[in-house]
């Protein structure tokens, strides 16, 4: 997922390409970005966009948007709308760091899987049972989860105050593993301290995914590439996707639709469990009110901003973690971001005009002349600009790419047994 | 189908509606005891009695100074109610409501902190100001959808984010902040001038804000609007079925731009009560989440003014009388955020179970109608 990171820069202005994304092209940006990055780095001698800790950070706040939105993405996929994985998370938060404290973490990422599949089982029963609007269902689960994780907490926390609990937050549970590649890492690390051009860029960015790397990142990545196969590549996937696109055709060949939106939506609870679990087992060490932070919605936007597909879903998740992070690091990394951004523009502009597209050529050009402006009038970006920026991203990447992403046909109707006969 | 006998038509059409009337009743009260039995187990499950938590609650709710308080509570759940019923109406689901109003809010409170002219202008100079922020931010999710064909539930979600960072942008001291606060932790606008203060009605359980006037007048105005006019008619036709109303010449997309802006409007000014009548400024302890507060009220009364008024003033009934029940006996306050969830939930799933059973009944009562027409028929051919 690194490279879901460096890609980002040219990710805005990808999908108005006529051209189908291949890999070699895929390939081909990372390589033009890392080199854009790294000769701005050269240039104003600030590293810290591919600083080994930069990298790291933004893995780790990718990990709950990626896991978040493939719970979307399954239950999306079958034709349910959920925008509950807010509260599914929630449910994963709770569970994960409570049952993390009473047994151990990894039985507490298994509860708080299981947490956020009730979840789904609930947003299940509601909107493929009694037919319910997908909206409506998600957005009272999203009410109703983090009420009764509210009340829970405030009675039983209470007991546990010698073990460190608080009002509203939880006993701490124990660490998960984390993977440093002991040799490999320490050399990294030296090579990144020399500031050589490229070179030093990349040793950051691999040393950040090698070194204290959550064993539960990996799980994630697993997680998105196993969906990827079990949903594109087998029998059960296709049905399931079929019940997305057109469930009444589906049910004319024997596909039991109603089986696999329960599936579905069940797995995405799961999926979005695993995401807080994720925040309160690895990011924190305990559960607190209000931790999830309207994850479960970027996540929803992270996987719209990726058409719907795993790799889409991780590009996007990777562009939201990195933003994510960079609020949290050195202001100044986000002043060179400017630039960055502002080159990249500058380029696909020469790009545009390349392609006789005038019209997209000048309006790239402009923005990245304003950008080249901001950067050079200003010494650093204030903060809530940062926190917005992935949003900002996705609007305009959805105003620009609207009529080339495609969501599953039956995407959010209502679907009752029987229609196909 | 014509009846054979005009007066036990009418009897039938007359029992009918009182049947209709209580269906559309069944559903709000099934949905308001099934989640009263479902925090009943949940009270009990934890060890607490529940009978006596709900005891606390209406005794409270019941005393003046709860009532007054439900009220004022209540106006504001009513105007985001309202803000989110006009695009549901339409199908358009705003969930940008929460943006909207904070922006909203913001604005006012900034042009109150800065302008200072006698009350009627002022007033409806804020008033004014709240409802264009609002109706311009949710502008952009409505021109998005237009031309772009982007879902305004993702784009108003965005923006809800954005909006957030707004605020923080100009609440930076010396924006719409004073650049030296009175009170150095609290970043917040100045206080608005006294002409901007809105009127309110002192009673024996504590001061009433007048604001509940423009709430009622709201939604008078939202009722007329659907009812009476073209655009009402064209906002529920399109809210029906958009291909129809398409084929009939409703301009979809000036609807969707409309309605979204309308929406944004009255989102604009759920902030306004609290403003004008109770903080006076602009900062951190303005109330969080109504905006999705608005979506569960107007979707528990069923987007219609008189429902949201009833939902509205249950839901506030349920916040201000849970505040009471830490005070009283050890109960933690958040069983009420679980009832308020159980209820939406509750409350669609019984309206889905209502409808079904409703055209079950009606699909029974052709089928006995034609299967007596039939029967009929035969015995006249056997006496023929």
């Amino acid at each position: 997922m690194s490279t879901a990171t460096t890609a980002r820069p040219k990710t805005p202005g990808a999908p108005t390409k006529k051209s189908k994304i291949t890999w070699p092209i895929v390939l081909l940006l990372i390589a033009g970005a890392l080199v854009l990055v790294s000769a701005v780095g050269a240039a104003t001698g600030n590293h810290g966009l591919t600083a080994s800790g930069q990298i790291n950070a933004a893995l780790g706040a990718a990990v709950p948007i990626a896991m978040a939105g493939l719970g979307g993405l399954w239950s999306e996929r079958a034709g349910v709308v959920n925008i509950g994985l807010e509260g599914m998370m929630v449910a994963g938060t709770f569970c994960g760091a409570w049952v993390g404290f009473l047994v151990n973490p990894w039985v507490g990422l298994l509860a708080g899987m299981a947490g956020g599949a009730l979840g789904g089982l609930l947003h299940a029963l509601v909107t493929v049972t009694f037919g319910v609007d997908h909206i409506v269902s998600g957005v009272g689960i999203n009410l109703l989860i983090p009420g009764i994780c509210a009340y829970v907490n405030r009675i039983y926390y209470r007991d546990y105050v010698a073990n460190g609990a608080g009002a509203n937050q939880s006993p701490p549970a124990d660490s998960l593993p984390t993977i440093t590649i002991p040799g490999l890492s320490d050399w990294l690390n030296d090579i990144e301290g020399h500031h050589w051009f490229l070179v030093s860029d990349v040793a950051g960015i691999v040393g950040g995914v090698v070194t204290d790397l959550s064993v539960v990142i990996l799980i994630a990545a697993a997680l998105i590439v196993a969906s990827y196969f079990l949903l594109w590549r087998t029998v059960f996937g296709l049905r399931l996707r079929s019940c997305g696109e057109n469930p009444t055709a589906a049910e004319s060949l024997g596909v039991n639709v109603y089986k696999y939106k329960y599936f579905a939506v069940i797995a995405s609870g799961a999926f979005a469990g695993l995401a807080g679990a994720y925040l309160s087992l690895v990011a924190a060490h305990f559960y607190k009110d209000g931790q999830t932070q309207g994850r479960g919605f970027i996540g929803l936007a992270a996987m719209i901003f990726g058409n719907w597909m795993p790799g889409g879903l991780a590009v996007g998740s990777g562009l939201f973690g990195f933003t994510d992070s960079l609020q949290l690091r050195d202001a100044d990394n986000v002043h060179v971001l400017l630039l960055v951004i502002a080159l990249a523009m500058g380029l696909l502009a020469m790009w545009h005009g390349y392609r006789r597209k005038y019209t997209t050529a000048v309006i790239s050009l402009v923005v990245a002349g304003g950008l080249g402006l901001w950067y050079a009038l200003t010494d650093s970006v204030e903060r809530p600009l940062i926190v917005a920026t992935p949003y900002v991203i996705t609007l305009v990447v959805l105003a620009l790419a609207s009529q080339r992403l495609r969501p599953p046909k039956a995407d959010g109707q209502i679907y009752r047994k029987g229609e196909g006969k | 189908m014509t009846s054979p006998n005009p007066a036990a038509k009418r009897s039938f059409a007359s029992r009918f509606d009182g049947e209709k009337i209580l269906l559309a009743l069944a559903a709000p009260v099934l949905a308001v005891l099934l989640s009263l039995v479902i925090c009943s187990a949940l009270l009990a499950v934890s060890g607490k009695d529940p009978f006596d938590a709900f005891d606390v609650m209406i005794r409270y709710g019941t005393a003046s100074d709860g009532q007054v308080l439900t009220l004022n509570r209540a106006t504001v759940y009513y105007v985001a109610g309202c803000a989110a019923a006009f695009g549901f109406r339409m199908n358009l689901f705003n969930i940008g409501v929460e943006g909207q109003y904070r922006l909203g809010v913001l604005f006012a409170a900034y042009v109150g902190s800065q302008v200072d002219l006698p009350s009627f202008i002022q007033i409806p100079l804020l008033l004014v100001t709240a409802m264009l922020v609002g109706g311009l931010w949710a502008s952009v999710a409505g021109l998005l959808k237009v031309y772009r064909g982007v879902s305004e539930v993702i784009s108003t979600i965005m923006l809800n984010a954005i909006a957030t960072a707004v605020v923080g942008l100009l609440l930076i001291p010396g924006r719409f902040a004073p650049a030296k606060s009175a009170n150095a932790n609290a970043i917040q606008t100045a206080p608005v001038s006294e002409s901007s203060h809105f009127f309110s009605i002192e009673t024996a359980g504590g001061t009433l804000w007048g604001f509940i006037f423009v709430a009622i007048l709201i939604g008078v105005l939202f009722q007329f609007t659907l009812t009476r006019t073209r655009f009402g008619f064209d906002l529920r036709a399109t809210g029906r079925s958009e291909t129809a109303a398409k084929a009939s010449g409703v301009n979809v997309k000036r609807m969707v731009l409309t309605s979204m802006a309308v929406s944004g409007a009255i989102a604009g000014l759920i902030g306004i009560p609290e403003l004008l009548q109770s903080s006076f400024y602009f900062g951190q302890s303005i109330q969080l989440n109504l905006g999705f507060i608005g979506i569960s009220v107007a979707l528990l009364g069923r987007n219609s003014p008189i429902g949201i008024a009833f939902s509205a003033l249950l839901f506030a009934f349920l916040d201000v009388s849970g505040t009471q029940l830490p005070l009283h006996g050890d109960y933690p306050q958040e069983i009420v955020l679980v009832m308020q969830g159980t209820i939406v939930i509750c409350v669609v799933v019984a309206y889905e179970l209502v409808r079904r059973y409703g055209l079950k009944r009606q699909q029974q009562k052709v089928g006995a109608e034609l299967a007596a027409q039939a029967a009929a028929a035969a015995n006249k051919e056997v006496a023929a």
